[in-house]
């Protein structure tokens, strides 16, 4: 067994005292259900009556949130597009495409927090305010990993352009003193606002020159004395060379201009061009680098990942991907109080820049309390053919893994549950599995649901779930007396047992009442009639009635006696049937004929041999009624035969 | 499909509705109703995509639909209809027909009145699928063969056909005053004359050996004879009532139930129709050059052309473009209105420019500028 990464945290649920007895529990897909068990716990007196309560322990309270429900939905439109890129397109061509979904699932969650921002600002509910403040905080570190990961991984930029997007990542997750700006630049005299310098400076730091120097020139308009010095300052960060992907300039060409600069900033410093003023020279000493100066302003770096990129680009502007793990390391030495232990934050992004991309999924997937983020960055990643390495013990392989527990939480959704089923589409290992156990737990309530779960399965051939759902809706149709829609939903699912059930009911009924109910499904069955036996007889019986009704009686007697001879007719219902001949032998026409009648005296006999010894059960009135039938018949078939040989053996002349 | 502007609204869609605009006016609609399904707590939800007061003069704000209010709905919302400009009526799951009154002062939504289980089983609650409204008349249907007639200003249920189908009826749509048509799961669509007593109905139209179930029914706006119909095969079938029982064109739309089909309903020429299969579709018919599509609407007197001169007997020129069938004269084009997605398009509704749909993806997608 594999060692715990970390210490599990303790839940306590109110109102189960575990104590006293032992707890008992059961997974389930999302939740847990826990209870108390009836053993004791060693060497305790009972102090009470136990608990009775079944409690639900909820890990995801996410899922619930009707803001993150956007989140969830959004990144699933997402996800079912990245499914169906290509896989032969030339991987050229595919990462513009993969950087492209992953900045689309970044603005979903960018989209997201500033909802759930506006809306914790705007809710006077204290814990509720609370909650939402976590979420947004929770949605900032995400996308902040993800936007690392983007750049790391998926962009995968190389040396020159990766500080660059680095740059921009710190720029974006340190947005702060662009608000700070506005303020200073709003009051009266913005120079002479105390985060004036402040946020100079953090412009140096955030690489961002073009802002500090038209800060820098409103200070230095009001002192034309020092004119020369800034003048000197601003030509230093308007020189700053930067990197230019797109231009012909080759690296080196770069890092020798880099470092032509870069000695400027030295000469400056050395001549103590700027010791007249404290600020300027704080400038200058970042421009140059100095380690001891970016830490005395922890506070305007805020995070050790902006320090990184700050020292990175005043000191190797073209750093390699493969030695930014070196750096990140050291930075964060420098950066952390070494008495704190790093924040699960942190070690996620260290392990980021160390390129170890499975220690950045196992420690979100301990960190976070859902799915979704692992789930979605991982799929990104694996697409991205990033994960192909690394193999599980247990199920098929990490990203499969990650995406079923992500769409597993969502089936136990009451509504979300649809958005699990594309998901599970794209599993190919376990996938159809956990569908076909998920999807038969869907409550029905209504038709229209029952319709879509069905959609659902026929779509993917799950006959066996196809069938379960529609017996399901069949019986329920059946408790609630609705014959005809019992017939219907046994007739899709093709259950030929239960169509049988539901004829009998008919023809129970029929015998009972005299009429047929819901003629207009019986009297459209159409080819669905063959499903069972028992069913085509209803039909076939059904239309002998309509036959009859409509006076259309030598086909009606040729297919009542059909129904016999073939075997259609289960052998209990043979009276009635000879008890509708009765009124066919009784016209004055001869509508049997005599081979026909012959064939009715032989069913009549077939049915009275078999029971020639009377029933002592049945009450005398009964067989009283039974024998007069008999012999009604026998007088009728014996007088229709008279007659039809009669007819048959006379020429008309 | 830039002009389509999604929100998501964090419940699953059921239906969504324009709020009526008076025919004198030129207005486009600016208000519509949404109903949600499927949720722990389901909602009648008022939405705007005028400024309404709502001062966001955000370009990225424009034509973003904002919530008016909302009421909570007791089951799934499997109809909903607005009777006029400030009550509308839902069918619930719980077999409930409620009418709910729009407050516009103030902006709420209340419970006008509601009959409780108005479709129901012995022991157990119907779920009612459909309303149609015929104001102040209100017909209902639901899993349980009921077709029942209230009357917005009675408490009491006017009318019940017992037993009206054996199956589940999954629509309801007025023909005339006192006629509707129904369609139900086994493929059938029966015409229904309300002055007529008892439980018969008055004729029955089907697609004969074929059971495939019927989900919606659409009235063509100005020829009562010619109704539309969607089926679970997302087949669209025209028929016309007065001829024969069989449909007069049969087209293939989509691949998955039909939720819904509307004819729009100043430019019956144009018809749109949605489906499981996460489609939206444009249904364009024109008929031949002679005569042009708005001979079909019979009230534009205003318009005067060489083909409306001639002769008033010569019917022929308003027969609709969807009965012209497969002639060759009359051509049919049919466009896709949604990005694609693969989730549930449940419900659509098109009034004069406009259209909004609601899916099972908690989207809203409002089109401000369909092409009519």
């Amino acid at each position: 067994m594999e060692e715990v990464d970390v210490e599990p945290t303790i839940t306590f649920i109110p109102g189960v005292n575990s104590q006293q007895n032992h707890l008992g529990f059961v997974w389930g897909p999302g939740d847990i259900l826990v209870y108390e068990t009836s053993h004791k716990a060693a060497g305790k007196q009972p102090l009470g009556p136990s608990c009775q309560d079944v409690q639900v322990v909820r890990k995801d309270e996410d899922i619930y949130s009707p803001i993150l429900r956007k989140l969830f939905n959004e990144s699933h439109h997402i996800f079912v597009g990245l499914q169906n890129i290509r896989d032969d397109l030339p991987s050229k061509n595919k990462k513009p495409q993969f950087v492209s979904i992953s900045k689309n699932y970044r603005s979903v969650i960018r989209a997201c927090m500033e909802e759930l921002q506006q809306i914790a600002v705007s809710t006077r509910d204290l814990a509720l305010a609370a909650q939402y403040g976590n979420q947004v905080s929770i949605l900032l570190a995400v996308e902040l990993i993800w936007n690392l990961c983007e750049v790391l991984f998926i962009d995968a930029a190389p040396a020159g352009s990766l500080l660059l997007h680095l740059l921009d990542w710190v720029r974006l997750h340190k947005a702060e003193v662009d608000e700070k700006a506005r303020d200073v630049l709003r009051c009266e005299s913005p120079t002479r606002h105390q985060f004036f310098w402040d946020v100079v400076i953090s412009f140096v730091l955030q690489g961002r020159m073009e802002e500090a120097r038209s800060m820098l020139a409103k200070q230095a308009a009001l002192q034309p004395a020092a004119q020369t010095m800034f003048k000197r300052m601003d030509n230093l960060l308007l020189k700053m060379p930067i990197y230019n992907p797109s231009s012909t300039q080759t690296l080196t060409e770069f890092e020798v201009k880099w470092r032509q600069w870069h000695e400027e900033c030295d000469a400056c410093l050395q001549d103590s061009s700027f010791a007249s003023n404290p600020h300027l020279e704080t400038i200058c000493k970042i421009l140059v680098g100095d380690d001891d100066t970016l830490l005395e302003h922890k506070e305007l770096l805020s995070t050790w990942y902006h320090y990184v990129v700050t020292r990175l680009l005043y000191t190797h502007p073209t750093v390699k991907p493969i030695d930014l793990h070196y750096y990140a390391q050291m930075c964060m030495d420098r950066f952390l109080d070494s008495r704190s232990p790093p924040e699960p934050l942190d070690s996620i992004l260290l392990a980021a820049f160390e390129f170890d991309l499975h220690q950045v999924i196992k420690d979100c997937s301990i960190a976070l309390n859902n799915w979704w983020f692992v789930a979605h960055l991982t799929d990104l990643l694996d697409h991205c053919k990033l994960l192909q390495s690394h193999n599980l013990h247990f199920g098929s392989n990490l990203r499969e893994f990650l995406l079923l527990e992500y769409a597993s939480g969502l089936f136990t959704h009451h509504s979300l549950w649809q958005l699990a089923v594309d998901y599970f589409d794209h599993c190919q290992g376990f996938g159809r599995v956990y569908l076909e156990l998920l999807i038969e737990r869907v409550p029905l309530d209504t038709e229209r649901k029952a319709l879509k779960v069905l959609r659902i399965c026929e779509k993917r051939q799950m006959n066996e779930q196809v069938r379960s759902i529609c017996k399901i809706m069949a019986k329920r149709a059946l408790r609630n007396n609705r014959l005809g829609s019992a017939l219907s939903w046994s007739i899709r699912a093709k259950d030929a047992a239960f169509a049988t059930l539901i004829s009998e009911r008919f023809l129970q009924d029929y015998c009972s009442r005299g009429t047929f109910s819901d003629l207009d499904l019986i009297d459209n069955l159409g080819p669905a009639m063959l499903l069972s036996d028992r069913l085509t007889f209803l039909g076939k019986y059904r239309e002998f009635h309509r036959l009859y009704g409509e006076k259309r009686f030598t086909e009606a007697a040729k297919l009542l006696l059909s129904l016999m001879t073939a075997k259609i007719a289960p052998q209990s219902f043979w009276m009635t049937l000879l008890i509708d001949a009765l009124p066919l032998l009784e016209q004055k026409e001869v509508i049997f004929s005599v081979d026909q009648t012959h064939e009715l005296m032989f069913c009549l006999e077939e049915l009275t041999s078999g029971k020639a010894q009377p029933n002592p059960d049945r009450p005398m009135q009964e067989e009283d009624l039974e024998t007069t039938k008999i012999e009604l018949l026998r007088l009728a078939l014996a007088r229709n035969l008279a007659m039809a040989i009669v007819k048959e053996g006379t020429v008309e002349v | 499909m830039d002009c389509i502007n999604a929100k998501y609204v964090s419940q699953k869609i059921s239906k969504t509705r324009w709020r009526p605009i008076s025919s004198a006016s030129l207005q486009q609609p600016e208000i519509f109703a949404t109903g949600s399904w499927d949720n722990e707590d389901n909602k009648v939800s008022l939405w705007t995509i005028g400024d309404h007061g709502l001062a966001s003069m955000d370009e990225d704000f424009e034509g973003d639909p904002q919530l008016l209010c909302d009421i909570k709905h007791d089951g799934d919302v499997l109809d909903l209809q607005f009777l006029d400009s400030d009550k509308l009526v839902t069918a619930s799951s719980s077999g409930a027909v409620t009418i709910y009154r729009h407050h516009q002062n103030n902006q709420t939504l209340s419970v006008a009145h509601r009959w409780d289980r108005a479709h129901h089983y012995p022991s157990d609650n119907a779920p009612c699928t459909g309303v149609v409204c015929h104001s102040p008349e209100v017909v209902s249907v639901g899993e349980d063969g009921r077709v029942i007639l209230f009357r917005v200003d009675q408490t009491g249920v006017l009318r019940t056909i017992e037993n009206a189908d054996s199956s589940t009826i999954h629509a309801v749509t007025f023909l005339r005053t006192d006629e509707v048509l129904t369609v139900n799961s086994i493929g059938q669509l029966k015409l229904w004359d309300l002055r007529q007593q008892g439980n018969e109905p008055a004729q029955i139209l089907s697609l004969t050996g074929d059971r495939v179930p019927l989900h919606c029914v659409d009235r063509h706006p100005n020829q009562q004879h010619i109704v539309a119909t969607g089926g679970q095969d997302g087949m669209l079938c025209i028929w016309d009532v007065r001829q024969g029982n069989m449909p007069f064109s049969l087209m293939e739309a989509h691949s998955a139930e039909m939720w819904e089909v509307h004819f729009h309903p100043s430019n019956p020429d144009h018809l749109f129709t949605c489906s499981e299969d996460g489609s939206l579709l444009h249904w364009e018919t024109s008929s031949s050059s002679d005569t042009p599509s708005f001979m079909q609407s019979g009230r534009n007197t205003s318009i005067i052309s060489r083909s409306a001169i001639a002769p008033a007997g010569g019917n022929q020129s308003i027969i609709s473009a969807w009965l012209a069938g497969d002639s060759g004269k009359g051509h049919l084009e049919t466009t896709h209105m949604l990005p694609s997605q693969t989730l549930s398009v449940n419900s659509l509704d098109v009034l004069g420019q406009c259209l909004v749909c609601g899916t099972d993806g908690e989207a809203v997608y409002v089109n401000k500028q369909v092409p009519i």
